[in-house]
């Protein structure tokens, strides 16, 4: 099958059901996607697909299609994306394993709701588990975020 | 990842000239309230910092990251005393060798919210050190006394003159390491105590922080193992013929933990070990039930058990008092559930094995992977990434998830990274003990305690480690008992006995972010806020009558309440609730603010007070706070362990809930200004929150919740 990540199209072999995590992360070497629960659970695997935050755990890398797939390594060269720069910032990471799902799964809501209130920010991220707590940071993060692109605009 | 070893690196640095490797021993020194450190092995010099010619200077942690955030904090001892400039500071994990071992503790490690307190002398001298050595390079090539010169954010400066570290690491390494060094009076510091943002950051936002589980090399296989399904059983007989059957498998071998099954990558292991068919021997794990473990811990609560800490009668004054209040308050199995499932890669070559791990126990690893291997220790290679988390889980004394993986890659015969899927991690034990504790108490007229009888029961988790004849005194460990015998509330209290059972079964347990407190912060704190509502006292005023000998305590707790309005009329349908404790060495207050919304427990804010004598980096120090307290309000909304003939009846994340950033409370973190000694910060904020949210949940309701998690209905 034949799979656009992060603007290149891969070859990939892979069993009907693989789900696109383990393409990604054991097949084309994407390790910045996480594993974390296997069942769409905690949002540690989470990517974008056409745009929309989606868990790759449990998408089989068959359904794709043509769908625009973008991992953590695809959403800056060098860590600039407004998200990325909030997420800094604010000093949000702590052992850092979730966050590659919890950066992604802020853009996919900036995209949608550029100023998003604390209800939507809750909605769109209750599904990325964070062990270490960084929950309190990453509100803050993604609201500063918001408030930049705010400034940006004319 | 380097595949050299810390000699060999030492060896090929000084051959190519790369940069000034500082060679050094300090001696340790153990905390007087530690436990004494065991046998001290002899003093081997090795390398913490290495500055390059392009002047980047790297810190070697002999400590493991795993979100604590020492990867900036320890690289801030350095920089501060070597006077670098700190965006050309790099961070790498040290590989394991005797001179990264722990200054109080001798082994190396991470745990006990230890590595700032016990580094701070060490890591400061190291930086110091290398400055000396730069200044006296730079002195010799000048020809002028060093004592003329000063450094600035890396360079040697002498009156119009300037040469970078870069310039001056060939020649400064040829020097011999200064015997002393002085140390920067704190009035001069640039960077201790300030906010300084994370180094880790910039890899962990772009998906380029190494984990243990992204590992990967030409050759390696990934096995997924296939574990006793309940506690204690072995393998009667295994048909992998289902299982070698399913493509990219290519082996499936028996281990001592269970059956592996090694393939080519996660997802044929984890079909090929769906396919596997395993009989097992059960054993009496198969019994075990966890309400019924709690039905017969309480029946032990009422026994006496050994004694932990014992003054005056207890027994009399308990007879003898005005009046009698007493409660049980039990507690859950706990499992760490970080976020990066456990894994760990081996590579066996010969007498040499190297181990990709994101591992706290550093030094038990390689001793337990030598001992499989048939190998010395020294020749097993530990590379420490990134840890996705630890929470103790990654600091086993039987090194569990480690030495299976060297026993998969010895029956396989190839180099393997063993991952567990998350059902394995919530099935795998090694779980924050069950607990109940029973306490009796004897108020005299004014409502004050004069007799405090306290029994504990539950399993002990240093019995039958390596750390028992150093933690377990006279029957008693003193991670079961610890925040109860040294509570500050008991130390006015005339006659008091606690004591403890430690039951054994098959269930493994470990520490569990801040370890026995979990429990006792909330049996104790619990139970005093019942004695002031008992006494008809407001919870901060009877606390501040207990804790009139406790200075510290008094200034956090009053400190906390202050800035949560602790006296004012909270918003309508909200409560407040508090607690104070110490542990690791620093003391913390909070106070939680609660609904109930829809039969539902809503925490809304958490107010913290923290003594931990100097906050190195403050920016840290509330990061943690704010972590642990999300971490700690898990188990008291929703979080437990439960046994059902044997089976561990939760496996994922939903039915193994934590907390969610929906039900993340708005924390505040107020760092006291103190002169104490330092104490840890990645812990003691865990534990004050299960107690703060319970009492803030009876002064809304009148209910009095004693068991976690915190159930209304």
């Amino acid at each position: 099958m034949k799979l656009d990540v992060n603007g290149t199209v891969r070859d990939v072999d892979a069993p009907e059901d693989m789900p696109l995590l383990w393409v990604l992360r054991d097949l084309l070497g994407y390790t910045g996607v996480k594993f974390g629960c296997g069942m769409a659970q905690c949002g540690a695997c989470t990517v974008l697909i056409d745009g929309k935050a989606e868990r790759s755990c449990v998408t089989p890398a068959s359904s794709v299609g043509t769908g625009k797939v973008t991992t953590i390594e695809g959403l800056s060269q060098d860590g600039s994306h407004p998200v990325q720069v909030a997420w800094r910032e604010h000093d949000v990471v702590q052992c850092g394993y979730c966050q590659s799902g919890q950066i992604l799964a802020a853009v996919a809501l900036l995209a949608e709701s550029p100023h998003p209130t604390d209800a939507e920010i809750d909605q769109a991220l209750v599904g990325n588990i964070c062990r270490c707590g960084t929950y309190q940071r990453i509100r803050e993060a993604v609201r500063g975020a918001a408030a930049r692109s705010g400034r940006a605009r004319p | 990842m380097t595949t050299l070893t810390r000699r060999a690196f030492l060896h090929a640095s000084l051959v190519s000239g790369a940069g000034l490797i500082i060679a050094f021993h300090v001696p340790r020194r153990a905390r007087a309230a530690e436990p004494a450190p065991p046998a001290k092995p002899p003093p081997e010099p090795n390398a913490f910092v290495r500055i390059a010619p392009d002047d980047t200077v790297t810190v070697l942690l002999a400590h493991s990251e795993m979100g604590q955030g020492i990867w900036t904090t320890l690289a801030m001892l350095i920089a501060e005393e070597l006077e670098c400039d700190w965006s050309k500071v790099r961070v790498e994990h040290a590989p394991a060798a005797p001179a990264y071992a722990h200054t109080a503790f001798g082994m190396q490690m991470t745990g006990g919210s230890s590595s700032t307190w016990s580094e701070f002398e060490r890591y400061r001298t190291v930086g110091a050190m290398a400055r000396e050595m730069l200044l006296r390079a730079a002195a010799a090539r000048w020809k002028v006394a060093p004592a003329r010169l000063r450094t600035e954010r890396g360079w040697v400066i002498h009156g119009t003159q300037r040469l970078s570290y870069g310039q001056l690491a060939a020649e400064a390494e040829q020097l011999p390491p200064p015997a002393q060094v002085r140390l920067k009076d704190p009035s001069r510091w640039k960077l201790v105590g300030k906010a300084v943002r994370r180094l880790d950051s910039p890899e962990k936002i772009t998906g380029q922080a190494r984990f243990g589980i992204d590992v990967q090399f030409p050759g390696l296989r990934t096995a997924l193992v296939e574990r006793a399904p309940v506690f204690g059983a072995t393998v009667k007989s295994f048909d992998a013929t289902r299982a070698l059957a399913v493509p990219g498998v290519e082996q499936v071998v028996q281990v001592p933990s269970g059956i592996a099954v090694v393939a080519s990558h996660f997802w044929s292991a984890r079909t090929g070990r769906e396919a596997l068919r395993v009989e097992w021997d059960l054993g009496p794990g198969a019994a075990l039930d966890s309400r019924q473990l709690t039905a017969s811990y309480r029946a032990l609560a009422h026994t006496p058990g050994t004694v932990a800490s014992e003054k005056g009668d207890c027994d009399a004054a308990l007879s003898g008092a005005a009046r009698r209040l007493e409660a049980e308050y039990d507690v859950p199995y706990l499992a760490h559930a970080p976020m990066e499932p456990l894994n760990c890669t081996v590579k066996l070559e010969g007498d040499r094995c190297e181990i990709w791990t994101g591992t706290q126990f550093q030094t038990n690893e390689q001793a337990a992977a030598a001992r499989i291997a048939g190998i010395p220790p020294q020749n097993v290679i530990i590379h420490t990434p990134f840890l996705g988390g630890g929470f103790g889980r990654r600091a086993n004394p039987a090194a569990d998830f480690v030495a299976e993986a060297v026993h998969v890659a010895r029956a396989a015969g190839l180099p393997v990274k063993v991952v567990w899927t998350r059902e394995d991690d919530i099935r795998g034990g090694y779980y924050r003990p069950l607990f109940v504790h029973r306490i009796e108490v004897g108020l005299d007229a004014r409502g004050l305690p004069v007799a405090w009888k306290h029994t504990i029961v539950g399993q002990s988790i240093l019995a039958g480690t390596p750390f028992e004849s150093m933690m377990v005194k006279n029957g008693v460990d003193r991670v079961s008992v610890e925040g109860v015998v040294d509570s500050p509330y008991l130390a006015s209290v005339a006659a008091q006995r606690v004591s403890l059972h430690s039951p054994r079964n098959e269930v493994p347990v470990l520490w569990w972010r801040s370890v026995g407190n979990t429990h006792t912060a909330f049996a104790m704190e619990c139970m005093i806020d019942e004695l002031a509502h008992a006494a008809r006292r407001d919870p901060l005023a009877f606390r501040a009558a207990l804790l009139k000998g406790k200075p510290r305590h008094l200034r956090a707790l009053k400190l906390a309440a202050e800035k949560a309005g602790w006296g004012k009329a909270p918003r309508a349908g909200r409560a407040r609730g508090l607690a104070v404790h110490e542990s690791f060495g620093s003391i913390v207050a909070e106070v939680a603010e609660v609904s109930v919304e829809k039969g539902r427990i809503r925490v809304h804010e958490v107010t913290c007070a923290i003594d931990c004598g100097l906050a190195v980096n403050p920016l840290g120090v509330e990061a943690q706070l704010q972590g642990a307290v999300a971490f700690g309000l898990g188990p008291v909304l929703h979080s437990e362990i439960t046994l059902k003939e044997g089976r561990v009846q939760q496996g994922n994340f939903d039915d193994y809930e934590v907390l969610r950033l929906d039900e993340m409370p708005h924390v505040t973190v107020h760092i006291l200004p103190s002169k104490e000694r330092m104490g840890g910060v990645g812990e003691p904020a865990t534990a004050p929150v299960a107690p703060a949210v319970a009492n803030a949940v009876f002064a809304l309701t009148g209910r009095r919740l004693r068991s976690l998690p915190l159930r209304l209905a």
